[in-house]
């Protein structure tokens, strides 16, 4: 059993993005803040903060989950990866960030770390979705400049190409 | 808007955790995958003063065939549920539900039983244990007890728990032979609140028919086989006894009208 106090600041580390991090909130403070505010990240976007729109989607122990609906102090021990993960140390973009960018899969941009994540996660489950399927993942995010067409262009054209790979 | 402070304690067990509720009383509330629960903190609709987190207790993190149930624990997240695979044999009806809780993001977190204890009315999972007329485990303290479904939620967002309570478990009854099962609902988008949601369970001798999202919690109605004329009455019947409501996203006199359209589909679905 781990007890914290509302009121003090709780030393919590992780691994995010491969790496070791540490730091201190309370127990209200979202790990959306934490990873903006502490830790001084910008990949990770927040919307609605209700886990309605899907931009602050991350990934915890690889599952897609919701940054906005969860506490820092419940990663404690645990793996994030955000959208800073998936390109190379460089800054080369991977195959479905430049499919994203091929397709016109953003505009302004807001919402794409939350959907490239999910994607991350969801394309390790379902390498080889239907458009259909891959319509109603991409339900849980809310974009409102692409009207979604450009980003299943993106991940149909990932999907053959990973296929030809494998 | 983020939430208001409060005390946290991360649970081991589930003995930890209901200690904890002893502790907290009334100001205390268990967080299991939070898509329900931390939305209302954000927000502040909520303000505990004390989260007890059961996500990470492995021992409530199961799915266990226990005779004709199925029984699955507080912790146990929506995605591992849909993703076992017995669950269509064993559980249809939840089979064809889980698709549209939520979202594909959010099931990788919400769990069947805070689905359960939130009780929104409209939501799926508890439409489905009305259906099946299946049972929840509360534990506390002093004991565990069982509740049927309609005798667990009670009202909008409100059930028959105690303060003192959590929800241990839910059980779904094993899908009988000869049994046909079909779940539909409308909703504005994929995952979305639904409107109206419909779950059927049709066999040669009988007819269950859930609803949610019209009535203040799942309703279900029951009937012999009927068919044709005599089962379109008795959906009108049954879409005015529930008394639905007028808002922002559709009518009641809509509500009574995807009563009897989608309820008469998702019977005809179950009945092939």
């Amino acid at each position: 059993m781990t007890e914290l106090g509302r009121n003090a600041r709780h030393n919590i580390s992780f691994i995010l993005n491969g790496e070791s991090v540490s730091g201190s909130a309370e127990p209200r403070m979202l790990l959306t803040d934490f990873l903006n505010y502490e830790l001084g990240l910008t990949g990770n976007h927040v919307g609605c903060e209700h886990g309605v729109c899907g931009a602050c989607t991350l990934l915890i122990d690889g599952n897609p989950e919701r940054g906005c609906l969860t506490f820092a102090v419940q990663v404690d021990g645990r793996d994030v990866k955000t959208v800073e993960s998936i390109a190379g140390r460089e800054g080369n973009l991977n195959d479905l960030q430049l499919a994203f960018r091929k397709h016109h899969a953003l505009q302004c941009g807001y919402c794409t770390p939350g959907i490239l994540m999910s994607l991350t996660a969801y394309l390790e489950d379902t390498p080889d979705p239907s458009e259909e399927e891959l319509r109603d993942m991409l339900s849980g995010h809310i974009c409102r400049c692409t009207g979604y067409v450009g980003m299943v262009n993106a991940v149909m054209d990932v999907v053959e190409q990973r296929k030809a790979k494998a | 808007m983020k939430p208001k402070a409060f005390d946290y304690l991360r649970a081991a067990s589930a003995d930890e955790a209901v200690a904890g509720l002893a502790k907290g009383g009334d100001g205390a509330r268990i967080l299991a995958g939070g898509m329900s629960l931390v939305p209302i903190l954000n927000f502040r609709l909520a303000d505990p003063e004390l989260l007890i987190d059961i996500s990470q207790v492995k021992d409530l993190d199961y799915i266990r065939v226990d005779g004709n149930m199925v029984q699955i624990g507080a912790s146990t997240r929506q995605a591992k549920v849909m993703a076992w695979p017995e669950l269509a044999e064993r559980v249809p009806l939840l089979s064809k539900a889980l698709p549209h809780v939520g979202h594909y993001q959010t099931r990788s977190r919400g769990t069947v039983c805070g689905s359960l204890a939130h009780a929104d009315p409209s939501s799926e999972i508890p439409l489905c244990l009305a259906t099946l007329g299946g049972e929840v485990v509360l534990k506390s303290a002093s004991g565990e007890r069982r509740l049927g479904a309609d005798d667990f939620q009670t009202g909008m967002l409100s059930t028959a728990k105690r303060d003192d309570e959590m929800v241990l478990a839910a059980r779904f009854p094993v899908a009988e032979n000869g049994t046909g099962y079909a779940f539909d609902e409308m909703a504005q988008r994929r995952g979305d609140f639904a409107i109206v949601a419909v779950a059927a369970a049709v066999s040669g001798s009988k007819i269950r028919l859930g609803v949610g999202g019209v009535a203040d919690k799942p309703t279900v109605a029951e009937w012999g086989n009927i068919a044709g004329d005599e089962l379109d009455d008795a959906l009108n019947a049954f879409a005015w006894d529930l008394g639905g409501y007028d808002d922002v996203h559709a009518a009641a006199r809509y509500r009574r009208e995807l009563v009897r359209r989608l309820g008469r589909r998702i019977i005809e679905e179950a009945r092939a």
